[in-house]
């Protein structure tokens, strides 16, 4: 087999201030001709860092120490930045992570595809924008000689995706680095990007490095695997051996701690639920004129379900589909045009700010982006004692209570006193979860509460949860687009699509017997549906 | 094409909805001027009746009686308004003139300094952002932050007073106030270059502190830009830098340049008092301080009219404007 890429002994140091020495540490690993090699690890891995020394891209205070990454038997390490340019682009092509700012805002998608000809020097006017129609169509666009001069903003983030794809194929080059392409999407739109990448791969023949946290999308489409763990490989071998037969302990963690269908052990609820919705409408409305109608979004059309305490029940759905809505609905942190919120059989609906100011506290909510939803500016002590304080509770009883809350979620005594930032995401979103306990809630709403971590951290704090809920005897609604993450912590699953809640049921029959095909769409949509992790792991122990 | 008629029509609304509410706001502002001015203290009749050297009270009676200064204030408002409506901006009581004559005299003056003022502090603000992002870090950077740290706190008056005095009387270069040699009663050719050697010294007084602004500005907007994930794309693939300079970050970088220079750009009519005041420039900011001084309340009411609605039409023109700058501005929405 031909290599493409070697990469040998790549030794690349952190700044001074970091808190480990190199970000990678004597990688090597080769890349062949026509094969998609995958590489594994967690934030901060090292993995894209590799990536970018691959382009010549690094920050200007991380220069390699030592090591080779040979390109077509080339030391890139070696070349002056002209002539990275001119291979950039043409011999590589990379896609990124978030394609809603990938691309420049303020260019067509037609005049960004084509600077890659352009810069490169190849074909004339005439010949570059028939191309342009060519690689639009090619990544599977619709209408491309219309999209060719609309600007970014007008396409989905999928759509937007296949174009930073057309442009890093615009030169076929005989790699293509693609850094967590498919993190940023939605699962059916993420099925038809490594389709995509899968298809164009064996068209072109090419090498594709595939970067990702996210061992399901490994078993859809590698080859090969590199799994990476701070800075260092720690396993690689074929497809195969690594998820079925993992060798290294973090390998094995990390699989272990992969969300899988298997539905936990529901009993039916019983009695009169804890929160009812019936029939809850909301329409979003902006824009409209003298001259103009205004445009609508249906973000609930009609949603009714039901919540019993000690239960989770799974709210998914893809971006759009109303899930967060319904959630900030619930919360009462928006209004809805019609319909009913029963808690504990009142209805929340009429009720006016301060009527349900003394309401709040039984219902509170566990944000998604553990950076954003703490104030940096506050002690951990201070966010949690906040709410009890405005609820009349005294300082004293209030900082005791966020003391047992801060152990009971697994955090040092100490942390009292602590800024977030001396925090990691992980800890953070358990003082979140403590935040939400602090004026004992008989509901939670978690809105993409564990989206944003890595997946063995993603673990740990869904184990929290749960204990949490059965010491407590929680009703949580759990909102989430990862399907996986939805059938392993939840009771019942509700599926929501357009504002509508298209089927609802026991997670098992949602994930096993889905009825509804939006739901079956979903589903099969899920990457790596044909690998069982479990097994790899119980394989091992029979081994 | 229905679309296109779609967005043509949105596009009327939006303008129309806009030119009422622009009126309203004018409107507004003349009334309040109008109210606050009754605040300050002197009585314009014994102002006019000092300048006659008279100070009776019959002949004040008269003069009172003569510009309706005596009728309850309703009605002088609504006198005013009318008039205002009508385009007659009332009499200036000190030059015995047409307020609205006396600003129109004035305002192609005060137009051309802050026009090339605006013009001079953008190019070099703009180029001089550019050129400290680009070597950021380096000495060039940190050179042009000094300059523009030390331009940007300098007091206007007193960068003005020091040009003067460096250029003028020591050195003896630039022509130290006015517009035009007096006397010389130049035409043509000549007369525009007496003009453009008069402009220099205010012009760059005033545009330094702008360019100040714009320089900060741009350099900010800039950095900013260049840390974004487009600007990496476009190194992805091989895009060389000066491109990547021009055709990626400064575009989007020029987005909150343009939105500060059309507030800039609002205030050029009544924003150069100080500089037209130490230069002796025949603008609208002298006309104005000289009014103030001698309570000429019609000239300072016609001065803050012209003021306002020059800022609130120049804010449409730029709302306008930023739908070419930012394709993913759509009005109305």
């Amino acid at each position: 087999m031909s290599e493409l890429l070697s990469i040998r002994d790549l030794t690349v140091p952190l700044p001074a201030t970091a808190d480990r020495r190199y970000a990678v540490e004597g990688l090597s690993y080769d890349l062949a001709m026509n094969e998609i090699l995958c590489i594994v690890g967690e934030s901060g891995s090292g993995k894209s860092m590799t990536a970018n020394a691959i382009m010549g891209l690094l920050p200007p205070n991380m220069r390699p120490e030592r090591g080779e990454i040979l390109f077509q038997g080339q030391d890139l390490l070696k070349l002056s930045e002209p002539a990275l340019e001119s291979m950039r682009g043409r011999q590589i092509g990379m896609i990124f992570q978030e394609p809603l700012s990938a691309l420049n805002p303020l260019m067509t998608v037609g005049d960004q595809i084509e600077e890659v000809m352009l810069v490169h020097k190849v074909g004339d006017a005439a010949g570059r924008r028939a191309r342009v129609l060519e690689l639009l169509d090619f990544v599977g666009l619709p209408d491309p000689k219309s999209l060719r001069d609309a600007y970014p903003f007008r396409l989905s983030g999928g759509q937007r995706q296949r174009v930073v794809i057309a442009m890093a194929l615009a030169l076929e080059p005989a790699l293509l680095i693609a850094d967590e392409p498919t993190t940023a999407l939605d699962v059916t739109t993420q099925a038809q990007i490594l389709d995509l990448i899968r298809r164009v791969q064996r068209d072109k023949g090419m090498g594709v490095m595939f970067i990702t946290h996210d061992f399901g999308v490994v078993a859809d489409i590698a080859d090969r695997v590199v799994v990476m763990e701070k800075g260092l490989i720690v396993e690689q071998g074929t497809v195969d051996q690594v998820l079925n037969r993992p060798q290294h302990p973090y390998t094995r963690r990390l699989i272990a701690a992969v969300p899988h269908g298997e539905g936990r052990q529901n009993q039916v609820a019983q009695g009169r639920p804890i929160i009812e919705t019936r029939n809850l409408k909301k329409t979003y409305r902006s824009g409209g004129g003298l001259f103009s109608a205004p445009r609508e979004v249906r973000a609930l059309a009609g949603v009714s379900l039901q919540l019993h305490a000690g239960e989770t029940l799974g709210i998914v759905g893809e971006s759009g589909s109303g899930k967060s809505t319904l959630g900030r609905a619930i919360m009462k942190l928006m209004s809805v045009d019609s319909g009913q919120i029963l808690f504990r059989g009142q209805d929340l609906v009429p009720l006016s700010p301060s009527q349900f100011r003394p309401m709040r506290r039984h219902i509170q909510m566990v944000f998604q982006d553990p950076f954003a939803s703490l104030n940096p500016r506050q002690t951990i002590g201070r966010i949690l004692t906040d709410g009890p304080v405005a609820n009349g509770i005294s300082h004293a009883s209030a900082a005791a209570k966020a003391r047992e809350l801060l152990s009971m979620v697994g955090l040092a005594e100490n942390a009292f006193d602590r800024y977030p930032h001396e925090f990691s995401g992980g800890q953070r979103q358990r003082v979140g979860i403590a935040r939400a306990l602090m004026l004992d809630p008989e509901v939670l709403v978690a809105d993409e509460s564990v989206s944003a971590l890595d997946v063995s951290v993603q673990a740990q704090v869904l184990q929290l949860l749960k204990s949490l809920q059965e010491r407590l005897n929680l009703a949580i609604i759990f909102i989430t687009h990862d399907l996986r993450v939805a059938a392993q912590v939840c009771d019942r699953i509700g599926v929501m699509c357009q504002g509508e809640l298209v089927e609802e049921g026991p997670s098992a029959q949602i994930f096993d017997n889905p009825t509804h095909p939006y739901t079956q769409k979903l589903i099969a949509a899920i990457p790596g549906r044909n690998w069982d992790p479990t097994t790899s792991l119980t394989e091992r122990v029979d081994a | 094409m229905p679309e296109g008629d779609g967005r043509n029509m949105k596009s009327l609304d939006f303008i129309l909805r806009r030119l009422a509410k622009a009126f309203f706001v004018v409107i507004g502002v003349v009334i309040l001027n109008f109210l606050l001015i009754q605040l300050a203290p002197g009585d314009p009749a014994a102002v006019m009746a000092g300048d006659a050297g008279a100070g009776d009270a019959e002949y004040l009676a008269q003069l009172r009686a003569q510009f309706g200064l005596d009728k309850p204030l309703p009605v002088q408002l609504w006198n005013y308004l009318s008039g205002v409506l009508t385009g007659d901006l009332g009499y200036s009581y000190r030059n015995q003139l047409p307020v609205l004559d006396l600003i129109m005299d004035r305002l192609p003056a005060t137009l051309l300094l802050t026009g090339c003022a605006l013009v001079f502090s953008l190019v070099f603000g703009i180029l001089f952002g550019v050129i400290a992002a680009w070597r950021r870090g380096g000495v060039l950077d940190s050179t042009i932050m000094f300059g523009a740290l030390l331009f940007y706190a300098t007091p206007l008056f007193w960068t003005a007073l020091m040009a003067v005095l460096l250029f003028s009387i020591k050195l003896g270069w630039l022509p130290p106030f006015d517009m035009e040699t007096i006397g010389a009663n130049l035409t043509g050719w000549a007369r525009v270059k007496d003009i453009a050697w008069h402009l220099v010294l205010p012009v760059v007084t005033l545009g330094l502190f702008f360019t100040a602004i714009y320089t900060r500005l741009t350099r900010a907007s800039m950095l900013e830009v260049m840390g974004q994930d487009f600007i990496k794309t476009a190194r992805a693939k091989g895009v060389p830098k000066g491109r990547i300079i021009r055709r990626h970050a400064l575009r989007n970088a020029f987005l909150p340049i343009f939105t500060f220079a059309s507030l800039q750009a609002g205030q050029l009519v009544g924003g150069a008092v100080l500089t037209e005041t130490v230069f002796a420039w025949p603008g609208i900011g002298r006309l104005m301080f000289d009014a103030l001084l001698s309570r000429d309340y019609p000239v300072l009411l016609g001065v803050f009219l012209i003021t306002a609605a020059m800022v609130v039409l120049v804010n449409l023109i730029a709302d306008l404007l930023y739908r070419f700058v930012d394709p993913r501005i759509e009005q109305g929405a």
